[in-house]
């Protein structure tokens, strides 16, 4: 499978003061992406708090309170390109009772990029983060250790960052990780090779972000097409039109492919796929498009058509790792409501069996709750079935959300295992 | 499989519409809040797309504050008709003649605050629930912190820091009685994304849009159109310039860009290369560094 991503959505991992949004804030100005008016008025500020320097974290720290504060609380989304590429970044908070909005960031990218200060090492919320960015199925990572510039750009300070890091390599699923020495405030090895940092023999930290191949071929072999809405024009012209309009989330369809609805079993076959009037030969993950079936069968938002030789499983019971995003604790017996795909579903927390302590990455069993921020396994039930992937097969059919139901808020982030 | 057709745009149509979809189905009145500039276009646009061979099944909201451009006015027409829309209008001319609201003095003066009231009154007279934007994340430094889903109170009022998480792509549109959600399909695009878009659709926007002379008077160092409601200083002089706009609000505060762009290319050509960003000419946003979060907290589109 050819890789078809022209799109890539990276989020930063570090903790506080590490100098992500500083990083963030070099790779815009580099790459050009920045504006005069957004310079000025960044300079200005930068001015007012008496740096002598420009705050380049200022270009993605958006809030007033962010500001005055010098740290970030929520995701900033920013938007830079290069001729190969359209970047998407998820800027994220490294203080730990903003780890919901890190959740949030990560959920959505392809790739890490995970910041280390060399002056401080690798901290206990930059473990934490690594660990949630492998969790959430993020399988590429670029580690910049920053403020090289502050040790003279020693190279055996930078390697042994990279023993340490490599320790904990074997407890996370991050299969492609690449190291670069940087320094975010001056700007060396971001846009070109350093020239303070002849012994270093990889590539500038732009050029692995242009060239890393996100890999999607999994997906592709789970086929699910779940259902958004029915559409039916209603008009005297198109009476008889009957489609259901959904984004594909996993494999290729096409016309006259089985398929089963899911969950009620029905077999039958596609008639057309169409988007905007146009007849398509096939559709693929992520098009949205609207299928027409050959049957006249019951089928609404929440339903799933799959294909036949590859079925999800139909379950009301199912095991998941989640991030617990609420000042109120989970607790056994909870009655939440979820988000899956487009079905949502009451469901019931059936038990916690473990948490897991992020130092050491290792199980903390017979614990009877988890609070905001901690991660850990529970099972839960639902009232009715939902089709199911585990997440590391599907990250859109393997992921769901926890509501609470007296509150509306989004609770909890469930990974399918 | 032949994955070179789907090209990034094809990427960032998929996702705004399943957005798009996703507001269809999640709310029991969802509108478009349409302002007649390019990305409100673009919105009813890919509404019309996602749910095609069915017609588009939101009515379209219009703050009119009185101080619009014609041109703006004229093509919001248009469309309604071409795609058979309902229209509701927030009147800010009915607000300040009922007393509702306080119409700004001197020279600076500018009905854009005042479309708040307006607009959150519109809001609550019609029960809407989901009211979709064209705002994007690349526009402004608090817009880049929006959520697709972005819940509203009871006094529409955004709590930027405590924002709910949102994960992967499920959206969660859950709220009480009163409360209401802005959604934000093109969150991802930047401006280039959208004109390139334009043009690869092929979708019309009003002339303002292109180079064209135009009686103006500049200010600050923005060129403002002149018209009947913007009153001079003393040494100010009304000169033409041949400029087009690159955002659409009212015409005292929507500052123009010298340019001989006539077409899509010209347009996209002229913004990569461009020193200022998109809404650098706009005095709305020049008010207070952080003028455009002060005024979301309150209910601003």
């Amino acid at each position: 499978m050819k890789n078809n991503t022209k799109i890539l959505r990276f989020t930063t991992v570090g903790s506080v003061d590490d100098g992500k949004s500083t990083l963030i804030g070099r790779l815009l100005l580099d790459s050009k992406s920045t504006f005069d008016d957004q310079l000025n008025s960044i300079e200005r500020s930068s001015r007012k708090k008496g740096f002598d320097f420009l705050d380049l974290s200022l270009l993605t720290d958006g809030l007033k309170s962010e500001r005055e504060q010098g740290i970030t609380i929520d995701v900033a989304y920013r938007y830079f390109s290069t001729k190969k590429r359209k970047f998407i970044v998820a800027d994220t908070p490294g203080h730990i009772q903003y780890t919901r909005n890190m959740v949030t960031g990560a959920s959505t990218a392809n790739l890490a990029l995970i910041i280390i200060d060399i002056t401080k090492g690798i901290s206990e919320q930059t473990l934490r983060h690594t660990y949630i960015s492998s969790l959430l199925g993020i399988s590429h990572a670029i580690v910049c250790i920053n403020k090289m510039d502050l040790i003279n750009y020693d190279q055996k300070a930078f390697n042994s960052i990279i023993e340490n890091f490599k320790k904990i390599k074997s407890k996370i699923k991050i299969d492609d990780i690449k190291f670069v020495p940087i320094s975010a405030l001056i700007g060396e090895n971001i846009i070109k090779k350093s020239s303070k940092m002849k012994w270093y023999n990889g590539k500038a930290l732009i050029q692995y972000l242009e060239d890393i191949e996100i890999s999607h071929n999994k997906i592709y072999n789970y086929p699910r097409f779940p259902i958004q809405c029915a559409i039916r024009p209603q008009t005297f012209k198109q009476d008889n039109f009957r489609g259901f309009a959904g984004r594909i989330e996993g494999g290729i369809f096409k016309p006259n492919d089985k398929i089963k609805i899911l969950p009620s079993g029905h077999s039958t076959k596609i008639k057309n796929i169409q988007f905007d009037g146009r007849i398509l030969n096939e559709a693929f993950s992520p098009m949205s498009v609207i299928m027409t079936i050959e049957d006249d069968i019951d089928i609404g938002r929440g339903d799933m058509i799959v294909k036949e030789d590859s079925l999800p499983i139909v379950t009301k019971e199912i095991d998941l790792i989640v991030t617990w995003m609420s000042s109120s604790s989970l607790e056994n017996k909870k009655k939440v409501i979820i988000k899956h795909t487009t079905r949502e579903t009451l469901a019931i927390i059936d038990s916690i069996s473990y948490k897991i302590n992020i130092d050491n990455f290792e199980n903390i069993e017979n614990i009877k709750c988890l609070k905001m921020n901690d991660i850990g396994k529970i099972s839960i039930k639902t009232s009715s079935p939902i089709n199911i992937d585990k997440y590391e097969n599907n990250r859109n059919t393997g992921s769901l959300i926890i509501i609470d139901i007296n509150t509306n808020e989004t609770i909890g982030a469930g990974i399918i295992i | 499989m032949n994955a070179n057709y789907f090209d990034h745009l094809s990427e960032l149509e998929s996702e705004a519409i399943f957005v798009i979809r996703e507001v269809y189905s999640e709310f029991e009145n969802p509108v478009i809040l349409f302002s007649g500039g390019k990305d409100s276009i673009l919105l009813t646009h890919l509404a019309k797309k996602a749910f095609y061979p069915a017609k588009i099944p939101f009515p379209l909201v219009h703050i009119d504050t009185g101080h619009n451009f014609p041109e703006t006015i004229n093509f919001r027409d248009s469309l309604v008709n071409k795609f058979n829309l309902n229209l509701i209008i927030g009147d800010v001319q009915k607000s300040i003649d009922e007393g509702l609201v306080k119409e700004e003095n001197g020279i600076n003066a500018s009905r854009n605050y005042l479309q708040i009231s307006s607009l959150i009154e519109t809001i609550e007279k019609n029960n809407i629930d989901g009211a979709m934007g064209g705002g994007r994340r690349d526009e402004e430094k608090s817009r880049a912190k929006e959520r697709f889903f972005s819940h509203r109170n009871e006094f529409s009022q955004w709590d930027p820091k405590n924002q709910r998480p949102e994960l992967w792509n499920l959206f969660n549109g859950k709220k009480n009685y009163g409360e209401h959600f802005r959604i934000f399909p093109i969150s991802n695009w930047t401006e280039l994304d959208v004109w390139r878009y334009l043009k690869k659709e092929k979708i019309n926007l009003p002339s303002l849009y292109f180079s064209h002379k135009r009686k103006c008077i500049v200010r600050k160092n923005t060129i403002l159109s002149y018209s009947k409601f913007i009153s001079l200083n003393i040494n100010e002089k009304i000169i033409e310039k041949e400029i087009r706009f690159r955002t659409c609000g009212d015409m005292t505060i929507t500052g123009a860009v010298e340019s001989k762009a006539k077409n899509y290319d010209e347009i996209i050509k002229e913004i990569s290369m461009s020193k200022y960003t998109e809404r650098g000419g706009r005095a709305d946003d020049k008010r207070a560094d952080s003028a455009m979060e002060d005024r979301k907290k309150e209910g601003y589109f």
